[in-house]
């Protein structure tokens, strides 16, 4: 669904990707992980053409975008920004129906068709009585749920989110981590960007992990999601536990805090399993 | 009344209709009878002035000109001359200026995204000034005070659109800085033009400086006409995708439209007609800002409801304001005090009460 070969980009002359490329399949849920300032969100703006890569080449469905107009992209990929207050009081509804842009035509073009589409966007991220409040009035949370049933609206088979959860309370993280997993069923291909090993892990079909020198994993979370990993890019600050067959990823000192030593199960045991060592 | 919007199919390919929205319909309404209120303010105003005239002299003037029922012979020459000749052109040209500022208002509003903005952001107004004041100073080699006034005040925002372009790109911020440097440097160039000019010129500079439609005629109607009514409908045409840009850079091309390209159409279009209406008349203040305002806390932000009501606002507005001008007093006050002193604590208002609706 999603080829990227070996872009490279620089901001004047400090290079912030050299040689990405990864792949993402169909029907998948990817996060794109790594720590600030390793490139994910360049890369996103890479990939969607916000930004000219200088060497390398994104397929989307078996598309090269550096030739597609920003109208046709537009039905290819939707992209989900971080929330923000736009300058003007746009209603909900409004803002959903802009997702239906690329596919309107005529003087005006909005047809009932395109309403009724972006009602049914709302209802299947749970707002539906958002529809008629004013956009700039609602938390951040709803904001971003906002968005996503925009994409939704927008009807492509790829969907970019940028840090969907980073501004957002648990239990809205969760929320918006679900609906992303409600939308892959339906066989939308999601990429996601986030600074959360957790999430990524628990939530995610596959990851990409970035960090400065490009990409440093790639594959299923249990694979990917290794302390030697974050080790990689954090500086050995974490430590991957199982706890009732999840995986947790804390930091070393907390444990270190409470038990005294790493890598070994903890006194209530059954619960807890370290595996720190293994992986 | 449900069934005579159903009826109209226009509106429903406009996407005007939802037989379970309530909401679009009410719009609607509100737009029809903004219509409504113009016209019967362009009635008011044809029968207001230092000469009183019926509604009947007037009805028949106009039904003589329009229509083939009733002879132009058949209506006093006096009648004649203040209805058709001078009041019917200042009005026609005061909708117009309305229509056309207040556009271009919500267009500026729109793609820069702050509801501060006014059509004299990127430097119309500036180089109209100057283009004006050069006509008036040098007529020997300006003979057009309207036509050196345009071509200043496009060739202002020419070089601040440029001035801002870098490398394919045109970043908001950077265009209204841009306008304001190329606004301050004409400003400066005005300056100039009156520290040398005669005292009847720099009379005569001050007078164009607060604007007015003393001089209306019938040829400014068709200097003007064509280009505000084209340019609203393609507007009006755009106004879906304004609410795009208004999102910012990269939502728009994220939701399939190109920001440049719609920038570039939108700007031009919104800089053509206020250049043609402050070549004309002046510069009028606050209509520009203040009917975008208006119409969003009547209508909402969706510019293709804010654009038509603006529109007609704008009208309205600047019909009230020119019939004052003309009537209050024996002489004429310039019509941009007047605007400025109604728009002023209206602004002021909208600021202590509706100011977290509005600014968001």
């Amino acid at each position: 669904m999603l080829k990227v070969r070996n872009i490279h980009f620089n901001y004047g002359s400090t290079p912030v990707l050299r040689d990405i490329s990864f792949d993402v399949d169909e029907g998948t849920l990817c996060g794109l992980f790594g720590p600030n300032g390793s490139g994910k969100t360049t890369l996103f703006k890479c990939c969607l053409k916000f930004l000219k890569a200088h060497k390398g080449s994104v397929r989307m469905n078996s598309t090269d975008v550096s030739g597609l107009r920003i109208e046709d992209m537009a039905k290819l990929v939707s992209y989900v920004p971080q929330e923000h207050k736009p300058p003007f009081p746009y209603l909900v509804r409004e803002i959903v129906l802009m997702g239906r842009t690329p596919h309107l035509g005529g003087f005006f073009g909005v047809s009932r068709k395109d309403k009724k589409i972006a009602l049914d966007a709302l209802e299947m991220v749970g707002i539906s009585e958002l529809a008629d409040r004013s956009y700039n009035q609602l938390s951040g949370g709803q904001r971003q749920l906002v968005l996503m049933a925009r994409a939704i609206a927008q009807e492509t088979p790829l969907i970019f989110l940028d840090e969907p959860t980073s501004a957002l309370d648990f239990s809205n993280q969760i929320k918006i981590w679900k609906v992303m997993q409600t939308i892959v069923e339906d066989g939308v291909t999601i990429l996601a960007c986030s600074h959360d090993p957790n999430h990524v892990a628990w939530f995610c079909d596959k990851v990409v992990v970035m960090n400065e020198n490009g990409i440093a994993a790639e594959g299923q979370p249990s694979d990917v999601i290794s302390e030697k990993t974050l080790g990689k890019i954090y500086a050995d600050i974490c430590s991957v536990r199982t706890v009732d067959g999840v995986r947790m990823v804390m930091p070393k000192w907390v444990i270190e805090k409470n038990y005294g030593y790493i890598g070994n199960s903890v006194p209530e045991a059954g619960t807890v399993a370290g595996d720190g060592g293994n992986l | 009344m449900s069934e005579w919007f159903q009826s109209l199919g226009v509106l429903r390919r406009m996407g005007y209709d939802d037989a379970k929205e309530v909401s679009e319909r009410r719009k609607v309404i509100v737009l029809i009878s903004m219509f409504v209120t113009l016209f019967l303010a362009t009635a008011v105003a044809m029968v207001m002035g230092s000469y009183k005239t019926s509604i009947a002299d007037v009805y028949l003037t106009l039904l003589a000109h329009f229509t083939p029922f009733y002879e132009v012979s058949n209506i006093s020459n006096l009648h004649n001359t203040i209805i058709w000749d001078i009041r019917f052109p200042r009005i026609i040209l005061n909708i117009c200026v309305g229509i056309a500022l207040a556009i271009a208002g919500a267009v500026y509003q729109g793609v820069f995204r702050n509801p501060l903005v006014e059509p004299y952001i990127l430097g119309a107004s500036s180089g109209a000034a100057f283009g004006a004041a050069l006509g008036i100073v040098f007529p020997a080699i300006f003979p057009s005070i309207q036509i050196s006034a345009f071509i200043f005040g496009s060739i202002a925002v020419a070089v601040a659109y440029m001035l801002a372009r870098v490398q394919g790109e045109t970043p908001v911020v950077t265009l209204i800085l841009a306008g304001v440097i190329i606004g301050s440097i004409f400003s400066a160039f005005v300056s100039i033009l009156k520290y040398i000019a005669t005292d009847t010129a720099l009379r005569e500079i001050v007078f164009w400086l607060m604007g007015g439609f003393y001089y209306a005629t019938w040829d400014d109607i068709i200097t003007i006409g064509p280009v505000v009514l084209i340019s609203f409908f393609v507007l009006w045409g755009l106004g879906w995708k304004l609410n795009i840009l208004s999102m910012g850079d990269e939502e728009a091309r994220g939701l399939g439209v190109n920001p440049e390209k719609y920038r570039f159409i939108v700007i031009s279009l919104a800089t053509l007609v206020t250049a043609f209406a402050v070549s004309l008349v002046g510069i009028i203040a606050w209509v520009g800002l203040m009917m975008p305002h208006a119409a969003r806390m009547i209508l909402g932000p969706d510019n293709r409801f804010v654009i038509p009501s603006a529109a007609m606002m704008g009208a309205i507005y600047l019909i009230v304001c020119d019939t004052l001008a003309r009537t209050l007093t024996t002489s004429e006050i310039p019509v941009g005090i007047i605007t400025s002193i109604l728009g002023a604590p209206y602004v002021c208002y909208l600021l202590r009460q509706k100011g977290r609706v509005i600014f968001g």
